[in-house]
Formats: structure tokens, C-alpha cells, sequence
């Protein structure tokens, strides 16, 4: 896939403010971690979209098997009780 | 064709256009780089300092401008003055060379930059003061990334180290107009406008000399030969550099851009 | 346009023949993801020649806004203000970015942007022909904002929702970026057009009348010869018909123009009071194709910019690898 002197692919995760979660935004190629943070924040938070930055190296993401998809997370289909609005109470109450 | 602006010559707005100067030419060498970098990476990050340059130098020019007594705008101001008018230090004009050049004397000038900008956070005017705020963040990344990179090809390759050394060998002769002191900065520094380029020296030979190190690199001695930028006495470099910025206010007289 | 792929890439031949049952199990299921209007992961099963036409595609679109960069870069050393070097070089510069995430975009289907450039530089893969044509004049660089950037926006919004995951996520975020790309071309014009000298509104008008009609070929030959088209729309690849984008790209710019006090360089323009829409003249596709194949005005000029580049900085490159490998040892053995 990658040729022999390509510099790593990593992924950036862009924090836009203090409060939010890190949220991926998409990848770069950089020779080492302080050039892929740099490089980050070059191409990713042009337009003030970033207060924080996490980059990782591509190859060290470990992800679910597009395969296991049914049998990883369907099974959460049924569990209605889990979310709040499976519960019917009295209007006077409902605010709970 | 549209004629040149003439400016009064005062020890204040000298000082003000040496430092504007310095942004404005830096930006636009730097800018040559936009669709021709090494990487696409590289190339946006380059785009990026080059920006911060032009906004810090349409600061000083607008501020140079309102100091000059004849209502001059940044524009006026950046592109119809004769080539002796312009103040830039020699080194911001040369050539953007090869990519170890562009490293090496970003790397001298924005630590060069940060220090003066350090500086003029304390100016009496508080205008020059707010630009500098707003200025030294720029810097500060500026020689991060410079530093970084002089660190990666000063170790990197025998080719890479080899064109770092020369690099620095063709800034060397540059460097002491930085730090030599003339009636400019005796005025600067007697009124609170700002630092005699002087008191930048030691600072700067520190900071470099650990990056410089780190890379294995060395400044080469200096040398007898002084430029004169800053007194508007250039290289030939300087006026090929003009005739392209300038040539679209020149050539469209009473224009709207 | 910038994805001229579908357009002039020759006939693949029908699908190979599915080998096994699993495979047709597959096939079905993809195709029903497609039809329910799903979105397809990077991991995700797909056929083949999915995978191939999305390739090819995306990377095109890649080395249009690379090699895009280059005709408007021209004038960054010439800016005439310090406000219009800015926004020309932030410009300028959002079209390497968006180049980017579009490589990565195509990198998720499983060839390098190495093996991508390798393509470009030697000639093997196409990029927008667009970008073959000189920029004469500073009136250039409005006017490519105005009307390429225009017709580029009119092409991309659709692909925003493209069955492809990771390119419809790079177009979202190139759509929002690009959205002041067009508007600065045309304030950049307009501000000549109103307050300019007789010269400056020579220089527009002159600008527009060499750009306007290679902008209408940016978006594909007509309908009916552009054979890949039928595929394409099945996969959710492409959207909306060649035809039907050039009549709202011509249809929207025609009152800009007014608004501008140009005048477009066809004779029979008209508007269509039936059809509600402005009839315009006769395409010649044949400069299409000639600049297509490779004779146009520059295409020689920046395919040799670009090799040029990638030849210079690969000093660097691998210098900047060589130290990585170096401080990795360094602490491996600490």
C-alpha cells in the first residue's frame, strides 16, 4: 500500500473548544509526531476551528471488523428500556 | 504609469519600516512557495506564516502610514515607494532559495522577530504595543517550526546537512545588519518606542546557538562585508523583487483593486 | 469539471463474472445498501470496479485542485493590495488543503498518494482541463474565482452526499471552505467593474470573454456521449447529469453578470420563456478533447511545474524520514 519512503499517515482529532469531545477530522502525512501536530494545525484549524489537537499514527488504530457489524451492535436494538422515553409516567411528573 | 510616494524622514518612521519592511518582503518571498513546497503539508504550513507576515506588515504600514503625516495607507505605502525608500534588512529579500535556505533564515528571522516583539509589548505606543501582542504568537510558531525543521535536516541526510551549510554560509554575511545599532535606534530606544537592535544580539546568539546545535549546525564567522537594507541601500536582488509587486499599482494608475 | 473521470475514461467492459455465491451475496447486499440510500465505509465490502471508478475519480479531483493551484499562484508575488495577497494566497492555499483531503480521502480505497502523484507526474492520470488555460491578467484570477470556482461549487454540492463516505465527508468539508472562494473572485471584479478605470473593466471583460467558455465545458460532454454517466448515477457517484449542472451554472450566471456589467461571449444567449431557462450557443468540443488530450495552451507547462516540485523537495523528504528513523533508534536502544 504505502510506498517505502512515504512519509506516515496519521489522524487528527480536533478539539474546537474547551468542553467538546476531540472529534476526528480527517488525515496527513508527517515524518514524526511534532510535524504531524504542526502539520494538524496547518491544515486542520485554518478557520479557528481548533483549541486542541491529538494526532496518531494511522497504523496504531485498532477498528471493529465492518463484518462483526450485526453481532457487535445490533443487539443493543432491543434494550428499549435503556433510554428514558421508554418510561410512562404521569404528566404531573413527566418532567423527570 | 503611477508615480512614487515620497516619505519624510524621520528616526520614528524609519524604525516602524524596518520592522514592516521586514514582514512585508519576508511575505512575499515566503508566498513564492504556495503551490511549489516539498509536500502538501509543507506547502499549507508555509501559506500559513506567509499570511502572518502580510497581516503583521499591513499593521506596521497603516501605523507607519498614520505617523507619516501625509494620511499614506499600508498600500500606498507597500507598493509605490521608490527601492531606496524600503528599510528591510538585506537577508528578508534574498532569493527564497532552496528549502534549507527558506528554513535557515526563517529560522534567523523569527527568532530575530519574537525577540523584538517581546520587546515592543512594553512600547510607549500602545498601538505598535497591541500589534506586538498579537505578533509574537505568530513568531513563536514561526521558530518552532523553523527550529524543528533545521533540527530534522541539519541530522537527516549527508545532502540535507550539506545544504543547510550552505545556507547558513550565504546568510552569514547578512546577519550583523541585525544587531548594529545607527541614530535610528538611539531615538527608538531614548523615546520608549522601542529596542536598539543591539540588545537583540545576545538573546538571539543563545537561542539559535541551542537549535543550532541540536542540528549539528554551526554559524558560520562573520564576516567585513556589511549590507545596508536598512538605510534603503539594497542588493540587486531587491528591485526584480519590486518590479513584480509592485507592477499591477504601476501600471493601473487611479486603479480600484 | 474537477472529476472529469467519468467523462473520459474509456469503457471498462461489463462486470466479471461472480465467482462464487458468497461474492453474489455480497454484490446483492452492496447494491441494496446503495438503493436504501446508504453510506459506504472505507472496510466495507465493494465491488470492484466501485472501488476502481471511485479511485480514479477522487484522485482526479485530488491533482485538479493541485495543479489549480498553479494558474492563480501565478499572481501572488503580484497582488495589487495587501488585502488581495492575502485572501489570493489563503486562497490559493485552501486548494492544496482541499487536495489533501482528498488524497486521504482516496488513500481509504487502498493506493498511496505516492502511487497517486507517480500517476499524475507521469502523465497517466487527468486532472480538470480547466486548469490548462493561461492566467493572462490579474482580471484572471477574479474571474476563475467567479465562474470556475462557480461551476466547481455547482458540481461539488451533489457530492457531498455521494455513496462514498470518506469523499462525501472531504466535500462537506471542502463546500464549507470553498463557499468565500467565489465570492472573493467576484468582489475582486466587481471592484474594478464599479469603481475601476476604463482599463481595468477592459482587462474584466477580456478575462471573461477568454473564461467563459471553457468554464461550460468544466462540466462533462453532453448526456448522451458521456457513457459512463448510467453507472455512475446507479452508485450514488455522481448526481446530477453534466447537461442539467451546465444549464444551472449558465442560468445562475447569467443575472452575475449583469449585476457585474459584463457581457458573456455568446451571441445566442437568450432567455427561453417555454423552458424557463437561457439557451445558449454551440460548444465546440473538439477543443475540449484536443485540450483534454493534452494540447492545450499549458498543459506541458504544469505538469512540468508540479514534477518539479516533488523533484525538489524529495531531499527533503527523505531527510525529514532518515531523522524520524534516526531518534526511533535512539530510543529503542535507550
Amino acid at each position: 500500500m504505502s510506498t517505502e519512503n512515504e512519509w506516515p499517515l496519521w489522524e487528527v482529532f480536533v478539539r474546537t473548544k474547551a468542553g467538546l469531545d476531540h472529534k476526528h477530522c480527517g488525515s496527513l502525512h508527517a515524518a514524526d509526531a511534532r510535524m504531524a501536530v504542526q502539520m494538524a494545525r496547518d491544515v486542520y484549524t485554518r478557520r479557528q476551528e481548533g483549541s486542541s489537537v491529538w494526532v496518531v499514527r494511522s497504523d496504531q488504530i485498532v477498528a471493529s471488523d465492518p463484518g462483526d457489524k450485526d453481532m457487535l451492535f445490533d443487539p443493543a436494538e432491543d434494550k428499549v428500556y435503556r433510554h428514558p422515553t421508554f418510561y410512562k409516567l404521569p404528566d404531573s411528573v413527566d418532567q423527570m | 504609469m503611477q508615480a512614487s510616494i515620497q516619505i519624510p524622514a524621520t528616526p520614528e518612521l524609519d524604525y516602524l519600516l524596518r520592522l514592516g519592511d521586514t514582514c512585508l518582503i519576508s511575505g512575499q518571498r515566503l508566498g513564492e512557495w504556495c503551490g511549489h513546497g516539498p509536500i502538501l503539508e509543507e506547502d499549507i504550513a508555509l501559506s500559513n506564516m506567509a499570511l502572518d507576515l502580510i497581516g503583521q506588515s499591513r499593521a506596521l504600514l497603516t501605523l507607519a502610514g498614520q505617523k507619516s503625516g501625509k494620511g499614506f495607507d499600508e498600500d500606498q505605502l507597500a507598493f509605490l515607494r521608490d527601492e531606496g525608500a524600503y528599510r528591510n534588512p538585506t537577508l528578508a529579500e534574498l532569493p527564497r532559495g532552496d528549502f534549507a535556505f527558506t528554513i535557515l533564515r526563517n529560522l534567523v528571522l523569527s527568532t530575530w522577530l519574537k525577540l523584538i516583539w517581546e520587546r515592543l509589548r512594553d512600547s510607549r505606543d500602545a498601538e505598535l504595543a497591541a500589534i506586538a501582542g498579537k505578533a509574537l504568537k505568530e513568531a513563536r510558531y514561526h521558530q518552532q517550526h523553523a527550529a524543528d525543521w533545521a533540527v530534522r535536516l541539519g541530522d537527516g541526510t549527508e545532502e540535507s546537512r550539506r545544504r543547510c551549510e550552505a545556507a547558513l554560509a550565504q546568510i552569514a554575511p547578512y546577519l550583523p545588519e541585525l544587531f548594529e545599532d545607527d541614530t535610528v535606534d538611539a531615538a527608538a530606544e531614548a523615546s520608549g518606542l522601542g529596542p536598539a537592535w543591539s540588545s537583540l544580539r545576545e538573546p538571539w546568539l543563545a537561542e539559535m546557538g541551542e537549535v543550532l546545535g541540536e542540528a549539528g549546525l554551526a554559524l558560520p564567522e562573520s564576516t567585513k562585508f556589511r549590507s545596508t537594507g536598512k538605510v534603503g541601500r539594497h542588493s540587486e536582488h531587491m528591485g526584480y523583487l519590486l518590479a513584480e509587486m509592485q507592477y499591477l499599482q504601476r501600471a493601473y494608475p487611479g486603479g480600484a483593486w | 469539471m474537477y472529476t472529469q473521470a467519468m467523462d473520459t475514461m474509456r469503457e471498462e467492459g461489463g462486470q466479471p463474472a461472480l465467482r462464487t455465491a458468497e461474492e453474489a451475496a455480497l454484490q446483492q447486499r452492496f447494491d441494496n445498501r446503495i438503493d436504501a440510500g446508504d453510506f459506504i465505509e472505507a472496510k466495507d465490502w465493494m465491488p470492484d470496479n466501485y472501488r476502481k471508478t471511485l479511485l480514479r475519480q477522487i484522485s482526479q479531483h485530488a491533482h485538479s485542485e493541485i495543479v489549480g493551484m498553479l494558474p492563480e499562484g501565478n499572481w501572488i508575488t503580484r497582488a495589487p493590495t495587501l488585502k488581495r495577497k492575502a485572501i489570493l494566497l489563503a486562497k490559493v492555499q485552501d486548494e492544496g488543503g482541499h487536495g489533501l483531503y482528498l488524497y486521504a480521502a482516496a488513500e481509504t480505497l487502498g493506493q498511496s498518494r505516492d502511487q497517486m502523484l507517480d500517476s499524475l507526474h507521469s502523465g497517466k492520470a487527468k486532472y480538470s482541463s480547466i486548469f490548462n488555460y493561461p492566467t493572462l491578467t490579474w482580471a484572471d484570477v477574479g474571474t476563475i474565482g467567479w465562474l470556475v470556482d462557480g461551476a466547481a461549487i455547482m458540481n461539488q454540492v451533489p457530492i457531498c452526499r455521494c455513496s462514498y463516505a470518506p469523499y462525501a465527508r472531504a466535500m462537506i468539508r471542502i463546500c464549507r471552505e470553498e463557499s468565500f472562494h467565489q465570492r472573493q473572485g467576484y468582489d475582486s471584479l466587481l471592484a474594478m467593474m464599479q469603481n475601476g478605470t476604463e482599463a481595468q473593466k477592459a482587462m474584466v471583460q477580456d478575462a471573461v470573454n477568454r473564461w467563459w467558455w471553457p468554464c461550460l465545458m468544466m462540466f462533462g460532454p453532453p448526456d448522451d456521449q458521456s457513457p459512463n454517466s448510467a453507472q455512475g448515477m446507479r452508485w450514488g457517484i455522481k448526481r446530477v447529469s453534466n447537461d442539467t449542472l451546465r444549464q444551472k451554472f449558465v442560468d445562475a450566471t447569467v443575472q452575475q453578470a449583469q449585476v457585474l456589467g459584463v457581457s458573456l461571449p455568446d451571441p445566442d444567449l437568450r432567455w427561453n420563456e417555454a423552458t424557463q431557462h437561457w439557451d445558449f450557443g454551440t460548444i465546440d468540443w473538439s477543443e475540449f478533447w484536443r485540450v483534454v488530450g493534452g494540447e492545450g495552451p499549458c498543459n506541458r507547462e504544469r505538469l512540468a511545474m508540479r514534477v518539479a516540485a516533488w523533484e525538489e523537495g524529495e531531499w527533503v523528504r527523505e531527510a525529514a524520514l532518515a531523522h524520524s528513523r534516526k531518534q526511533a533508534r535512539k530510543e529503542k536502544a535507550a
